[in-house]
């Protein structure tokens, strides 16, 4: 077949696709999905992982009642830039996706109810980008709260100089990177734990060794960096950390990369991962008993 | 070719790695009620995987009504499965566990709402709907799964032991359910162990063992086939000893059996078309009357026991 012809017969099928079908199938699955993974108390530690900081924020603002020295906004900042980028980005979401996403399909072989999503008139790749996107609003709107209100209790108690910094001089700014490295995080980690769920049974092993991954790239060259979400991440971060000694591995930027770069990188690592998990989920068979 | 409105199954092998799941199995089925007979670990579980898309063959194709799985978006809206496993979603009630996989169809609400009204009415579940699933006894479950099933009036129902577990009330309303629908041109494959059911409702059998397909078709015609076995015929008459005597002088009778009524013979032969001819003979001469001629072996029990054994081996 020529190329010429290969095209127009993808066209064809590209235009005999029921799209609005796929796409009122996509709202079921996505408004199922988050039902079952924002309400449930199988998610109670997601909330746990998401929320801890700000709890321990909000004791220690009511603690250390009324205001504090402006002279220390900057120290905030810094503290606000390891909470995100090293709890956060590293532990929080890293977590979070794993649990979200490894259990999007894997969860429902354990509990034997995959069928019923395989049964129904739904392509496969559909089901995939459901699921997905359930994950990513799930894990995104608990992230973006927590940063959110971490972000409140960090500068809140400094009074008119905190609103100042944050309405006036470079906080909101901060908290717009902050917010979109949060989401970019999510769609990264959770389409690589996704796909994880399709090619192992156990993906908890293949979770520890990408945790292990994502912290040791640094030295590797840097094509091999550019498989790492963290690399992307690294790069939209406000503020960047000391990168001396051990923590340099965390926080080290070994080649500077535009933001636009970054952010089209890793959602180009997210589509083609997502591609494996549609190829992956295309040839899963279902049975229980071998699993 | 494959034809429409048939389900058909060309050359198809399974292996779960080395083990045989079921080997070169080529049949087409029409509508009706087509049930699957055969011991544990037989393959009738793989067939009807196979035939619903959950597993892929290893080798060879099943078509339903020309498509494959392999379109999902068509293939699905014909298919109804009612699997054997007893699981559900977390927290979900019946009516939603039937409501929201029609919307997948892409059902409007209103529609979805009406068609799983209708598929709860019709498995009896209408009143425990709105509780939920983790609370039903074994026998609600089975039949919630079987509502879901049919929920979307598909074209083409496979059960996998879908009397296991029900009341004998329930099971009664459930065959005549399958009965209904086959009716209306529906296929039903329903795998099942209780064979005097099957026996009652199906249409033909595809009798199956250690993964192969032992006989398929009507259960009489199948019967027909097992030659080594001498078919069974009881003719309950005026003159139960006259009409041994006269069976005697057949070659092909090789036993004939007066019963304990005295009214009643078994007559096992080789060729029972010889035989009603000879039973029309006795007739005409008014020597014996005959109220009744019933053979007494073409059920699937008697099939499934001749075909595969009653230690579920092949004989």
């Amino acid at each position: 077949m020529s190329t010429s012809t290969y095209l127009a017969q993808a066209q064809k099928n590209l235009k005999e696709q029921p799209w609005s079908l796929y796409a009122g199938q996509l709202g079921v699955l996505i408004r199922n999905e988050v039902g079952r993974n924002l309400f449930s108390r199988r998610r109670l530690w997601v909330y746990f992982l998401a929320f801890i900081p700000v709890v321990f924020l909000l004791i220690r603002n009511i603690v250390s009642r009324g205001q504090f020295d402006a002279a220390y906004l900057q120290d905030q900042t810094e503290a606000l830039a390891i909470l995100i980028q090293l709890y956060y980005l590293r532990i929080g979401i890293f977590f979070a996706c794993m649990g979200i996403f490894t259990w999007l399909i894997r969860g429902e072989v354990v509990q034997r109810t995959l069928h019923y999503q395989f049964l129904a008139p739904v392509r496969r790749e559909v089901l995939v980008i459901g699921k997905f996107l359930a994950g990513c609003i799930v894990s995104i709107v608990l992230f973006e709260i927590a940063v959110l209100g971490s972000f409140y209790l960090f500068y809140s108690r400094y009074g008119a100089a905190g609103r100042s910094y944050m309405f006036d001089g470079p906080g909101l700014g901060q908290l717009g990177s902050y917010l979109l490295v949060t989401a970019l995080a999510c769609i990264g980690y959770g389409a690589v734990f996704l796909a994880l769920s399709l090619l192992f049974k156990n993906p908890i092993v293949p979770g520890a060794i990408l945790l292990g991954w994502e912290a040791i790239s640094p030295i590797f060259p840097s094509w091999a960096q550019h498989l790492s979400v963290t690399f992307y991440l690294k790069h939209l971060c406000p503020t960047t950390l000391a990168n001396t000694g051990f923590m340099a591995l965390f926080t080290v930027v070994p080649e500077p990369v535009s933001p636009f770069v970054s952010i089209f990188g890793l959602c180009c690592l997210a589509l083609a991962v997502l591609v494996l998990s549609c190829f992956l989920i295309r040839r899963l068979e279902i049975m229980y008993t071998a699993e | 070719m494959t034809e429409n409105r048939q389900i058909v199954f060309n050359n198809v092998s399974k292996f779960y790695g080395e083990v045989l799941g079921v080997n070169r199995v080529s049949f087409s089925l029409d509508p009706g009620i087509t049930s699957l007979v055969g011991p544990n670990g037989s393959g009738k579980t793989t067939l009807m995987n196979l035939l619903t898309g959950l597993i892929k063959p290893t080798q060879g194709t099943v078509h339903v009504f020309g498509l494959t799985p392999n379109d999902p978006v068509h293939f699905y809206r014909l298919v109804g499965y009612c699997t054997q496993f007893d699981s559900f979603p977390p927290g979900v009630t019946g009516y939603n566990f039937i409501y929201w996989p029609l919307r997948l169809h892409g059902f409007p609400a209103e529609q979805a709402a009406k068609l799983t009204a209708e598929a709860l009415d019709r498995a009896g579940m209408a009143q425990v709907a709105k509780r939920k699933i983790a609370g039903y006894s074994k026998g609600m479950r089975q039949r919630i799964r079987l509502a879901q099933a049919i929920a979307h009036r598909p074209s083409v129902l496979v059960l996998d032991e879908p009397l296991n577990g029900l009341d004998p009330m329930a099971r009664a309303e459930s065959i005549a359910l399958f009965e209904a629908l086959a009716k209306q041109g529906m296929h039903v494959i329903i795998s099942s162990h209780i064979l005097e059911e099957v026996d009652r409702i199906s249409d033909r059998v595809v009798l199956m063992s250690s993964g192969y397909v032992v006989a398929e078709g009507q259960i009489r015609e199948v019967r027909k086939e097992v030659r080594e076995h001498p078919m069974q015929v009881l003719v309950r008459c005026s003159n139960a000893a006259r009409l041994a005597s006269a069976a005697f002088e057949l070659d092909h009778v090789v036993e004939a059996k007066i019963l304990t009524d005295g009214q009643s013979v078994l007559v096992r032969t080789r060729d029972v078309e010889q035989f009603y001819l000879l039973l029309n003979k006795i007739v005409s001469t008014g020597v014996v009357e005959i109220d009744t001629v019933a053979p007494a072996d073409d059920d699937v029990n008697s099939i499934y026991q001749y075909l595969i054994g009653s230690d579920g081996s092949p004989t």
